[in-house]
């Protein structure tokens, strides 16, 4: 290459005698060459920056509203005439009322609050009004009912969620002009929700239900939540973390301290790599045959999916632990075995300790890459519309859940615009635990690493 | 090592619990992601007025759902499989042959497909002919069969836009393609004369002939989607001119964002399809294994509640979210009541 030194052409004899102050045409093309070199570095550090820029700014524009929602709050008359009719209380007579008998409820309660509050109904019919409410109001109304029947007949103050265009509305995805094309609002709704707002009856908070509810049919985006695709994630890291990691590190201190050096080991060496590089689909193939087909597990349960992500999560471990065991010097191990440990004392006193730290590591990356995994998922039936929350551990494993990459991807293909917005907010979520696990890695690193 | 007993015990743990699961108590539901919506809908009300858990319902597809459902009987299977086609003689021989005998076929309501570009794009107005012109391989030139000439849609036909053809239809694995074939471009083909061209060509061979017409052109005008409808939003979003295959609901649900083309001068709206004004619809079922009936808790109860008035009906949630009511509903209802098993397909 051209800053190879040749004496014969980088010196040439005579009066061309090179200087230490003025660079000669060799040094400047080196010079030059390497200028190059760091523009080219820069231009792909900065591409990549961009990027991921534009990915954030993309997903937090649309996602971060996400965690802010509307409720509507209003005083509903609990008619017995209408929740009661046969006056005895009777829990199981109570329960004969679908949500399709509250919602008349609530539709009188709003129009009442409009009225009372002496804002202008913009000639909306009271059907129109009501469907400013989401369809999920009935539901919260019904619950309360049925958990305090002894209620019925006063009139409760409730916290009503707000439907998803009028929700929209105040976090600026639907405008005035694109409710006017909209068949589900119009802009009079929107312009009576604004009124409503400065009269305090409609306020927009911070969304706690965003965590805990369950995901909602494609009717009620606005009461979509995370609540058991986190579960139901928390249930597949637990499963990977009890199976992987005693697994995954026993392995490796077998392979790494006990074995001996033969074609097998090499094998199965070769074998483990070569695993870490499988694509994680077909790891979902082989859940669907070896453990629901064959050993009869549920569909949709955590801990399928828990054992396709040990799967798939046994070679990272097994590779980071083993370069971690390996990075503890000889020295250790001769230093115990010399005042007389046994093979095993020497590598549980002596050398886990120290490789502890590595293996910690290394499992964390693991479980990170575990809990954004999604394609093994869609093969065991976990992409699935999931409402009730698994009980709990060990039963709970059992139960059917959704995860969080999974209902990244179910929302994203519903029809309603505003599931975009949840989207991109359960993204903004899956993206801060990746975040902490990576955060938690390189601490751990940082604080217990010790170098030799 | 206290670390090595902690994991020997969770693995103990683990490892009885799995012997220790118990009997299902949640419906499970596959297949077709167009039904998937109302399907969803339904269970989360059947969930919020009925003391049974709400079920729990996946997508996948029709003909994957109903291979599922055939999988045989047990708590290990499905017991709905959604479907937005008819089943299939196979799917019933498959279904035989793993002990799964009696089936329920329901019919929900109807699902229309509809055609729509972006909202600030020139208003269009379809026949089935305009498509095949646009989109099929060989077109009727003069009366004879030529490669597809056609570059705008005026080129097709003259009072349409001069803009340039460009088609985002759903892909072949896609129930609603096959509604796009049969009810479009094969009506096309006939209206147009092609499909008699056809004919002769292939010695009267009717099926040969519906094959020829449903030859696209693989110049790039017509683009396959093969993700869902939401995808073929994004798209038209970024093509302006572009025209793109929607179902009703989803077109609904973006008002704002697309504008409809006719068909044959009729508007797709949910009363135009169920009248049968507008042509390009289908139904959409869901089957029912039979023996797990009495097994699973809840199941006749979400099989009636899906058909009920309140729901399927015409003022229910199903058809506000787009689902054209079937007209025949009682006879559905009495059928769900009785339990009554399919009749073999004729």
């Amino acid at each position: 290459m051209t800053d190879m030194s040749q004496p014969g052409t980088a010196a040439p004899s005579g009066k061309n005698r090179s200087s230490l102050l003025a660079a000669d045409a060799r040094t400047k093309r080196r010079n030059a060459s390497e200028r190059r070199f760091r523009l080219m570095g820069l231009i792909a550090v900065s591409i990549g920056v961009l990027a991921l820029v534009g990915l954030l700014t993309s997903i937090l524009g649309n996602g971060l509203s996400s965690f802010r929602q509307t409720y509507i709050a209003l005083d509903v008359y609990l008619d017995p005439a209408k929740l009661d009719k046969s006056g005895t209380r009777d829990i199981e007579k109570i329960k004969k009322v679908t949500t399709f008998g509250y919602k008349p409820l609530i539709e009188k309660a709003l129009v009442a609050a409009i009225e009372k509050a002496g804002v202008d109904d913009q000639g909306l019919s009271g059907k129109k009004i009501g469907a400013m409410i989401s369809p999920e109001a009935p539901a919260t109304l019904r619950n309360y009912v049925i958990a305090n029947p002894d209620k019925i007949g006063e009139t409760i103050p409730f916290d009503l969620l707000a439907g998803g265009r009028i929700d929209g509305f105040f976090k600026g995805r639907v405008t005035m002009e694109s409710a006017a094309l909209d068949r589900n609002t119009s802009p009079e709704q929107l312009r009576l929700a604004e009124a409503l707002r400065d009269k305090g009856i409609v306020v927009t908070r911070f969304n706690w239900a965003f965590f805990t509810s369950p995901d909602a049919s494609d009717t009620r985006p606005e009461a979509a939540g995370l609540g058991v695709a986190l579960l139901g994630s928390a249930y597949m890291m637990l499963v990977v973390l009890v199976l992987a990691l005693p697994i995954g590190v026993a392995a490796s201190i077998y392979l790494e301290e006990f074995a001996r050096q033969n074609w097998l080991t090499d094998l199965i060496e070769v074998n483990i790599s070569n695993l870490a590089a499988v694509p994680s689909i077909v790891f979902g193939i082989l859940g669907l045959a070896a453990f629901i087909n064959f050993a009869g597990l549920p569909q949709s349960a955590p801990i399928v999916g828990g054992l396709v992500l040990t799967l798939m999560t046994l070679p990272t471990i097994i590779i980071a632990t083993r370069a971690a065991l390996k990075a503890v010097p000889p020295s250790i191990r001769d230093a115990a075995l010399g005042v007389g440990a046994s093979k095993m004392q020497t590598v549980f006193h002596h050398v886990l300790p120290l490789a502890m730290p590595g293996i910690l590591t290394g499992t964390i990356i693991g479980l990170a890459q575990a809990l954004g995994e999604s394609a093994p998922l869609l093969l065991i039936g976990m992409v699935a519309f999931v409402r009730e929350y698994p009980g709990a551990p060990p039963e709970g494993f059992f139960d059917p859940a959704s995860a969080l990459p999974v209902q990244v991807y179910n929302w994203t293909t519903r029809g309603d615009p505003a599931f975009v917005e949840r989207a991109s907010g359960a993204i903004i979520v899956l993206l801060a635990f990746l975040l902490m696990m990576n955060i938690i890695a390189i601490i751990l690193r940082r604080r217990f690493e010790r170098r030799w | 090592m206290t670390f090595l007993k902690t994991a020997a015990s969770a693995l103990a743990i683990g490892a009885i619990s799995a012997s220790a699961a118990t009997a299902r108590d949640q419906i499970q539901i596959a297949g077709s992601s167009t039904v998937l919506p109302y399907a969803a809908i339904v269970a989360e009300a059947f969930g919020e007025n009925f003391d049974f858990p709400t079920p729990v319902v996946e997508g996948g597809g029709s003909g994957a759902g109903r291979k599922k459902l055939c999988e045989g009987v047990g708590e290990n299977t499905i017991d709905i499989a959604n479907s937005s086609s008819r089943i299939k003689q196979s799917d019933i021989d498959n279904c035989a042959s793993n002990g799964v005998t009696e089936i329920q076929e329901v019919r929900i309501g109807y699902d229309g497909i509809v055609f729509a570009s972006d909202i600030n794009g020139a208003e269009f107005a379809f026949t089935p002919a305009d498509w095949y012109n646009a989109l099929a391989k060989q077109v009727v030139v003069d009366g004879n069969l030529v490669d597809n000439p056609n570059k705008t849609w005026a080129d097709v036909r003259a009072d349409l836009p001069a803009q340039d053809i460009m088609a985002f239809i759903p892909g072949t694995k896609h129930g609603t393609r096959e509604v796009f074939d049969v009810k479009v471009i094969e009506a096309g083909c006939e209206e147009t004369g092609a499909f008699d061209i056809f004919k002769e060509a292939n010695g009267g061979d009717k099926k040969a002939a519906g094959k020829s017409c449903n030859a696209l052109r693989t110049d790039g005008v017509s683009v396959d989607i093969d993700g869902d409808y939401t995808e073929t939003l994004a798209r038209i979003d970024a093509n302006k001119t572009a025209i793109g295959v929607f179902g009703l609901s989803f077109y609904q649900n973006n008002t704002d964002k697309l504008r409809v083309a006719t068909m044959g001068g009729v508007v797709p709206t949910v009363d135009s399809i169920a009248t049968g004004e507008y042509p390009v619809s289908r139904p959409l079922y869901f089957y029912i294994k039979n023996a797990h009936l009495d097994v699973i808790p809840g199941l006749q109860e979400y099989v009636e509640f899906f058909v009920s008035d309140d729901m399927a009906g015409p003022d229910g949630p199903l058809a506000e979210y787009g689902l054209v009511p079937d007209p025949e509903l009682a006879k559905t209802q009495e059928a769900v009541a009785n339990r009554t098993p399919m009749a073999p397909l004729n």
